[in-house]
């Protein structure tokens, strides 16, 4: 039996007039890589942030490992160990690689003592030497990581969320603006996130190389409803979804 | 930053904290104002400068805590309504002891009711953000001037004189003096130190990005809270030496002074280099140094030359003199490329 460890069941949300979501149903089972695809616009991040407690949602029930959190709110949601990247990157630009990551370590114990507790322990620095040395940005780690590309700011912010240890990590776009071969680099470096540390990713992409290889499952929305689900065989060949997204080849 | 720098910088000014009121003993209470300004800087950068909160209204912290003092010096050994009746210090007699174990018991408090006050009020005014942040707590330090100056019990308008200092005036310079000093460096090293730790990460996480502090886990509104009660406590002492110094506690020129005190705060950490551990200390002797030498050699002209100086500052030098040298010299605070071969 599948274990599905973020459970969305009929969410609505709508800014103003505007329905982002339509009673959106889908689940992300528990050790997977899952896909989301759509058209811009279709709603792809607002479910990100419905889920992630960003906005409270009009209707509907989420759900992270059988607990309801839609009326948690963000701190605490990511606290349980479901954490989000931004679509438009964001990290802590005038601190250092190194201390965006320090700062990035799992907030889930911490008491109220902890706000003065040592940050750079031996274990803690190594780890995160050893993960700016897995995206790469090892040597970069002392400069000031606003003046890094827009690319090594996606991996710092790839590396502060491994950092956090969570079990489920939603990207929105993750390879968005990183170049071909960095790519395949990052694809693997996915892969190896959801293999070696177990954690279930949730993946935003319009990449559809990437996602098509990566994911086990995928979902699309197309004007924020749920139009399609499979794996991606299915969806690449789904007419639905060729009529909105995918286009005739 | 550079262990060398600082302690190039830590010596000498102990020396001159501590050798100052004998060199100078003209200007003991000139001096003792020099360590307020360099608390009210370093306090004023834990919320403006480390965590991206500009409060214009810290100040207010500082009447709490002249109150709360002169309250528990006068309180523990007389009915407040009374004292502030008669008007005061003459009619009402303190003894040797009463008095130092007033002043003791009023410094403790004055910090401690600050720092709970800043706390309660945090889960308010934290809603607010940016210019809305400034101007609310700018509207708050205003207010409570105006609140006080209504208020009979604490003598209102007229205010109310601390209790009368139980010898010479040299002493009483002297005791006060040190009492700001000791206030100043303990402000430092508290700082010092919380910034060394896990907290100064996260309230400078909270100052680039509170959105992606929060979507990490990071207990935002804890630290914001803490922040600021630990700046409202130092302030807070600060107002209670600052009270006794000045002997009438007014509430709208002495305990809540948003114009002068409370601007300055800002202007001298902008001057010094916000977000940095000396910018604070350097902005406030400068700023207090040249302000005393305009005062005496230029008056009629001091707020102009003020004025100027802070106007040059945030259009010509907005990062400071601290940050101004972390730009010339970003190697000296270890802002450079390493590769694995040259540390491993
Ligand atoms: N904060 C907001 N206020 C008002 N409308 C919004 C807001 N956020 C999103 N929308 C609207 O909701 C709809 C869905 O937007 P969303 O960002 O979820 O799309 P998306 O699928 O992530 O698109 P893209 O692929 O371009 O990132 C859009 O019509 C958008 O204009
Ligand atoms: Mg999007």
């Amino acid at each position: 039996m599948t274990n599905y460890v973020i459970e969305v069941e009929g969410v609505t949300k709508s800014y103003g007039g505007v329905v982002a979501n339509q009673s959106i149903s889908m689940k992300v089972p528990d050790g997977k890589i899952t896909g989301l695809i759509g058209p811009n616009g279709s709603g792809k991040t607002t479910l990100f942030n419905s889920i992630v407690g960003y906005h409270p949602i009009d209707e509907g029930s989420i759900k992270f490992k059988g607990q309801e959190i839609s009326s948690l709110r963000v701190p605490q949601i990511a606290r349980l160990g479901l954490l989000r990247t931004f679509q438009q990157t964001r990290i802590y630009s005038n601190m250092n690689c190194i201390e965006n990551m320090l700062i990035s370590v799992p907030h889930r114990k911490m008491g109220f003592a902890d706000m003065f507790g040592e940050r750079e322990d031996k274990a803690t620095m190594e780890e995160v030497e050893r993960l700016l040395d897995f995206v790469g940005l090892y040597e970069k780690r002392r400069l000031r990581s606003g003046d890094l590309s827009f690319g090594q700011q996606k991996l710092l912010e790839f590396a502060m969320a491994l950092m956090n240890k969570p079990e489920v990590l939603l990207l929105d776009e993750p390879t968005a603006g990183i170049n071909p071969t960095l790519i395949n680099g990052l694809i693997d470096r996915l892969r190896r996130a959801n293999e070696e540390f177990g954690i279930t990713l949730f993946v935003i992409e319009h990449n559809m190389r990437v996602i098509m290889n990566m994911a086990e499952s995928i979902y699309c929305l197309a004007h924020g409803e749920m139009l399609a689900h499979g794996s991606p065989d299915e969806i690449q060949n789904d007419q639905r979804v060729i009529d909105a997204y995918l286009g005739a080849h | 930053m550079n262990k060398n720098f600082s302690f190039k910088l830590h010596f000498p000014i102990l020396v001159f904290g501590i050798a100052a009121p004998f060199l100078f003993p003209g200007l003991q209470l000139q001096f003792a104002t020099l360590w307020v300004m360099v608390l009210f800087a370093l306090t004023w950068d834990i919320m403006g400068g480390q965590m991206g909160y500009n409060s214009l209204g810290n100040i207010f912290f500082f009447g709490v805590g002249m109150y709360t003092s002169v309250l528990f010096q006068v309180g523990q050994f007389a009915e407040i309504g009374a004292y502030t009746a008669a008007h005061g210090g003459d009619s009402f007699t303190f003894t040797n002891a009463e008095y130092y174990q007033g002043l003791v018991i009023g410094i403790i408090m004055s910090g401690v009711v600050a720092a709970i006050t800043a706390a309660l009020l945090g889960w308010t005014v934290f809603g607010l953000r940016g210019p809305y942040f400034a101007i609310g707590t700018l509207g708050m330090a205003i207010a409570a001037g105006e609140l006080m100056g209504t208020w009979e019990w604490v003598g209102a308008g007229s205010g109310i004189s601390v209790p009368v200092f139980p010898g010479s005036a040299y002493a009483r310079s002297l005791l006060f003096y040190f009492l700001c000093f000791g206030a100043a460096v303990l402000t430092f090293v508290a700082v010092q130190w919380i910034y060394k730790t896990r907290f100064g990460l996260a309230v400078n996480a909270i100052r680039d990005d509170e959105e992606k502090a929060e979507a990490m886990g990071i207990h935002t509104l804890r630290y914001k809270t803490v922040a600021w009660s630990i700046s409202a406590f130092f302030v807070g002492i600060s107002g209670a030496l600052f009270g006794n110094i000045t002997g009438i506690i007014e509430p709208l020129e002495v305990a809540f002074p948003t114009v002068t005190f409370g601007i300055f705060m800002v202007a001298m950490t902008l001057l010094g280099g916000k977000g940095t551990l000396w910018g604070p200390v350097l902005g406030a002797i400068l700023f207090h140094t040249l302000k005393e030498v305009t005062w005496t050699y230029f008056l009629g002209w001091q707020w102009v030359a003020l004025g100027v100086l802070i106007i040059v500052n945030v259009v010509f030098f907005q990062q400071g003199i601290m940050g101004w040298l972390m730009e010339k010299f970003p190697e000296k605070f270890g802002i450079v490329v390493e590769n694995k071969e040259a540390t491993r």
